[in-house]
């Protein structure tokens, strides 16, 4: 069940991207955040006892909604507008 | 020759300190971490979605239509830095990721203007998805145009409680209660608040009168909650008058008012001393804005809760500041104007602490297994073990022994939470524990990016 429900922009134009390698589309305006919680209900696994987190303050201060790219690279999902092709990972990172 | 001065954040505060430099004839330089000027309250959406002001931000869009239309019209007379993180203050330079990359500016003058964020208490629960912050669920909200559920339960103590909750219930999602942390009685200080401001304490009580009209059940003095849940938020429950209830619900807006975010002028060297209203320690300022470091001003939400209006004040007041500081003509009339109004705005910032009281005493029966930092995921009963075992009665200390406050939020989470759990294990007063020293960074950046700026350092 996806977290976050629409109340606009549900006809904005479409923002393809990847969740846990399966195709997802986000709409032009939203966060990273907003783009994940409209599909799932988790942004991560927190870090020691992997307990589902999925953003706190959504204001880029309590750092709870840190996702990872396939790509490795790490972003604030608040706080980053989502881009065309983006493949996050929302299941638990491992140290590369 | 005068260097450039800096001001950070383009808030409401920072905004005004901005338009009153320029006026003055300096050029300022802006750092914001927001893509669009505005602050939380005032923020912008990423891009226009059919809403207007007026459904953006209410009884406030006058104010923040004026804001946005001012700070664009100091355009060419700034530089204005957004999504721009300033993560370290030393020896007159600020460090600034911007791109990025990380940029080093010396600045002769600092204003911050870095505002607030949602205090929070620990409780079971509340680091299961579907919990937002009040100011979160604002965002999600105001922003992104989005519910965090589909039957909403607002929980906790302040203004922005009853807002929020009014705000969801106007654009159509469904809110299933509003749970008041204090009494009713409490309520009863606002009638002291009308002869400051009527306009304020009349509209929050006709929001009041709509969310009940619109059926969401308020609920007072509501203490020992619980939120449930497997993966993400199925229910709350909590005990009022000795009675136990418990409703299902899949999203909760939580938060005990709000916080300042102090750690730049932390960094920046400033004093700080306790404040008894805020329960925090705060940088030292005079009515101006000045700190205890000559040339360094604090300003707005970041300096004290005072509000958005006070933010606009006080923040062209600290500018003010910095005009006569500099030896440069200002306007000693409309300085104290500002700071008549602002004095105004602390008297009715005093009726509202008492109508909307901080439940600290959460903190003495707190259960052991309940997450007390979310970025460590220490609990509670670790954090007393700690307190018991080493003998801690200093907070720093406290983090060092049992990583409260050591994450990547740097205690703005639990902070609070901290404090007043050592204050009370220890028997003392909440002023006596001390107070979290910010490091730089002071929010997580890339390992690449001290490279970059080492590199820009040798070139």
């Amino acid at each position: 069940m996806p977290l976050l429900h629409r109340l606009v922009r549900a006809d904005h134009p479409a923002i393809p991207f990847t969740l846990d390698g399966a195709p997802c589309e986000g709409r032009a305006g939203d966060t990273v955040l907003t783009a994940i919680l409209t599909h799932s209900e988790r942004l991560r696994l927190s870090e020691f006892s992997a307990s589902p987190r999925a953003g706190f303050c959504q204001m880029g201060a309590c750092q709870d909604c840190w996702v990872v790219l396939e790509s490795g690279e790490r972003l604030r999902a608040c706080s980053t507008a989502l881009t065309v092709g983006m493949h996050i990972v929302t299941r638990r990172a491992r140290a590369v | 020759m005068k260097g450039q001065p800096l001001i950070v954040g383009a808030g409401p505060a920072g905004i005004r300190a901005a338009q009153a430099l320029v006026a003055a004839g300096l050029r300022p330089l802006v750092v914001d971490e927001a893509p669009a000027c505005g602050g939380q309250i005032y923020r912008q959406r990423l891009i226009p979605d059919g809403r207007s002001s007026r459904d953006l931000y209410g009884s406030e869009a006058s104010k923040a239509e004026a804001l946005h239309r001012d700070f664009a019209a100091l355009d060419g007379r700034l530089d204005y830095w957004p999504q721009a993180l300033l993560w370290n203050l030393r020896d007159g330079r600020a460090d600034i990721m911007v791109e990025g990359t990380s940029r080093q500016v010396a600045y002769d003058g600092l204003v911050l203007a870095t505002g607030a964020t949602d205090r929070t208490l620990p409780v079971p629960g509340w680091t299961l998805p579907g919990v937002f912050t009040l100011g979160g669920a604002q965002i999600a909200l105001k922003s992104q145009g989005c519910a965090i559920g589909s039957r909403i339960v607002f929980l906790g103590s302040g203004p922005l409680l009853y807002l929020v909750a009014w705000q969801y219930m106007k654009a159509g999602a469904k809110v299933a209660a509003v749970l008041d942390t204090a009494p009713f009685s409490a309520k009863f200080n606002l009638l002291r608040g009308l002869p400051l401001f009527p306009g304020i304490v009349l509209r929050g009580m006709r929001m009041t009168a709509e969310l009940k009209l619109g059926g969401v059940a308020l609920h007072y003095g509501v203490g020992d909650v619980r939120i449930e849940g497997a993966s993400t938020v199925a229910a709350i429950a909590w005990r009022q008058d000795g009675l136990e209830h418990r409703l299902a619900c899949d999203g909760i807006g939580y938060g005990l008012a709000l916080r300042s975010e102090t750690q730049a002028a932390d960094l920046a060297g400033c004093r700080f001393a306790f404040n008894t209203r805020d329960r925090a320690a705060l940088p030292e300022r005079d009515a101006a804005g000045r700190t205890s470091v000559p040339g360094v001003y604090i300003t707005g939400d970041g300096a004290g809760i005072a509000g958005a209006d006070a933010a606009e004040r006080a923040g062209e007041r600290a500018a003010l500041a910095l005009l006569q500081d500099r030896g440069l003509p200002h306007d000693a009339a409309r300085a104290a104007t500002l700071e008549a109004e602002l004095a105004r705005i602390g008297r009715f910032r005093a009726v509202l602490e008492a109508a909307f009281p901080f439940p600290a005493h959460w903190m003495k029966d707190i259960a052991d297994t309940t997450t007390l930092c979310r970025c460590e995921e220490v609990n509670a009963g670790e954090v007393r073990a700690a307190i018991a075992n080493f003998g801690v009665h200093e907070l720093n200390r406290l983090k060092a022994v049992s990583r409260v406050g050591m994450g990547r939020c740097q205690g703005r989470v639990c902070g609070a939470a901290a404090a007043e759990l050592l204050a009370h294990e220890t028997n003392r007063g909440i002023e006596a524990v001390g107070r979290l020293r910010s490091q730089a960074p002071l929010k997580p950046v890339p390992l690449t990016l001290a490279l970059t700026a080492q590199q820009e350092a040798a070139e």
